[in-house]
């Protein structure tokens, strides 16, 4: 449905952040994406879904390809219409709308406005919250509520791929689990293909069907989350546990004492 | 008890050009979170326009104010292409430098058609008094005030209900996101702008048609920053509420106390709203979550 083919990214003519990066999302799958902080994933999803540019960056090289088209020299608005969503990271509602009135705004592309309200009525199921606060001021919604509305917002403009960026970003466990699991369903229930970036590997690798792992602008490792959990750097580096499978101590001074073997 | 009434009548006449300036100012802010200062030289150029259509070429007032709106808008999307357009995802303060700019070239290019001396407009609002009492107000200003009045409502409820003034809200509060949406923050712009724009014109006709057509017109432009400030810079109903209200304030202090201070009383208000409540009577509150 949507693949990477070698994207460099440059951000100010000057910095390098993709060198080559390449992955795959196929119809219908729920693919995870991960790396440590500035590994280049959030601008991965700001590769495709259009959004570098008023970040001053800019696909260089490669091609960005979805349902058989190049789409990386598209608007975002086109880019938005051909199907493609990303719920940003750090939530990003309009604070001063209501919380229906930014539903609204994430139906914006749809021609088929008659079907608007039921959509909202969707939502409203999927997150029941989100109904009783229907008219409260986004701004004033808390952080959990928040990550609720993104994703409702982004249900609001039936995507074909939804891209969401960190939806665990400083929620609490027990709202975490909600939402991932949440997730899982409109990608069952929608048939809604998911592009996931996270930086909570374990979780991550517990819903998807197939994850990448990103380091310094390219992918390093992917495969089977059964497969990565296996791998034994993935195991030290993001699941956090040592060769015997215990929880790693911070006893262990020499953290680093094992080298990244994709670190040539 | 009669000055009072003449007074009060004047005052709000007033403030309806005043809150219909401010509505121009308010859109804008309101789409982009820019302090458009070229405001009040679209007040002029609109003003200018209608006055070669209608005193220079003598076309009827109704061609002639038609194709002032007309103009206006094309005045709006010009500014929105070739200045803002480049900007977008630029720091604010640039862009509102930029309108500064854009005031100043806006006012060399009508000083160098029509120079620099003030001339009457041609009268063509119907001349007649209206009593209210034993006060007289004169028509123009009569519809100064519905005028204000049905772009107040229409205004409100296109923010309110319709999916562009959400989407231009949307883009005010994070433009990043509503790009995200797949809002075209260009095409906002071009709209928010050819709106102010075409309100502008209407408003430069209407203070032109009371002191004549002159580089003083503009000077509505600074005049309105103490309305806008006072009833919120992204509020409507606040352009509205400031508007008359400064506008009564300067009548009042104009017909009691003398008009060199009427002058000054509206930036004084503007200081302790500044102090007191910084986003106005009714402007949107920062929100921050703790």
């Amino acid at each position: 449905m949507l693949a990477l083919n070698n994207v460099e990214v440059i951000y100010n003519d000057v910095i390098l952040v993709l060198k080559g990066m390449s992955l795959e999302v196929p119809k219908g799958k729920i693919v995870a994406l991960l790396g440590s902080n500035g590994a280049g994933k959030s601008t991965t999803l700001k590769a495709i879904s259009g959004l570098l540019k008023p970040e001053d960056g800019e696909v260089t090289d490669g091609e960005i390809i979805f349902e058989g088209e190049k789409i990386h020299h598209l608007d975002a608005a086109d880019i938005v219409r051909r199907g493609i969503f990303q719920v940003m990271e750090g939530r990003r509602v309009f604070e001063h709308l209501d919380v229906e009135q930014n539903l609204i705004a994430g139906s914006y592309t749809r021609k088929d406005r008659r079907n608007i309200r039921q959509d909202m009525e969707q939502v409203y199921t999927y997150f029941p919250r989100l109904r009783e606060r229907r008219r409260q001021t986004a701004g004033y919604l808390s952080g959990g509520e928040q990550q609720m509305l993104a994703i409702g917002r982004a249900l609001m403009a039936r995507p074909k791929l939804m891209m969401l960026d960190e939806p665990s970003l400083g929620l609490a466990p027990l709202l975490v689990q909600e939402i991932f699991e949440i997730i899982q369903r409109i990608n069952k229930e929608q048939g809604t293909t998911i592009l996931l970036v996270e930086q909570n590997a374990r979780l991550a690798l517990e819903v998807a069907d197939y994850a990448y792992i990103m380091e310094n602008g390219r992918i390093v490792l992917e495969g089977e989350p059964a497969t990565l959990k296996e791998n034994a750097d993935v195991r030290e580096f993001y699941l956090g546990l040592n060769e015997v499978g215990k929880r790693k101590s911070y006893r262990d001074v020499k953290h680093y004492k094992r080298r990244k073997r994709w670190l040539s | 008890m009669e000055k009072f009434l003449q007074l009060t009548l004047t005052g709000l006449t007033n403030g309806a050009i005043f809150s219909l300036v401010a509505l121009g100012f308010v859109l804008i802010y309101k789409a982009s979170d820019v302090i458009n200062f070229a405001q009040g030289d679209f007040l002029l150029v609109g003003a200018y326009i209608t006055f070669a259509f209608v005193g220079q070429m003598g076309l009827p007032w109704t061609v002639g104010v038609f194709l002032t709106m007309v103009l206006a808008v094309l005045l709006g999307l010009l500014v929105e292409r070739f200045v803002l357009r480049p900007l977008i995802g630029e720091p604010i303060i640039s862009v509102i430098m930029v309108t500064i700019g854009l005031s100043s070239m806006l006012r060399a290019f009508v000083s160098s058609i029509w120079g620099t001396t003030g001339q009457p407009f041609p009268p063509f609002i119907p001349n007649f008094n209206v009593n209210i009492g034993t006060a007289v107000i004169p028509a123009d200003r009569i519809i100064a005030i519905i005028l204000a009045a049905i772009l107040l409502i229409i205004f409100t409820l296109f923010f309110r209900y319709s999916r562009e003034g959400i989407a231009m809200r949307a883009t005010a509060d994070d433009q990043q996101a509503a790009l995200s949406m797949g809002i075209s923050v260009k095409k906002i712009f071009a709209l928010a702008w050819s709106i102010a724009a075409v309100t502008a014109a209407l408003a430069g006709v209407l203070v032109a048609n009371i002191i004549g057509v002159s580089g003083v017109v503009a000077g509505i432009g600074l005049r309105v920053f103490p309305v806008v400030i006072l009833g919120g810079l992204d509020s409507i109903p606040g352009a509205i509420l400031g508007g008359i209200v400064i506008g009564l304030l300067e009548a009042y202090t104009g017909g009691y106390l003398g008009s060199g201070l009427s002058q000054v009383v509206p930036f004084i208000v503007l200081i302790l709203i500044l102090m007191v409540k910084p986003y106005g009577l009714f402007g949107e509150v920062r929100i921050e979550r703790v």
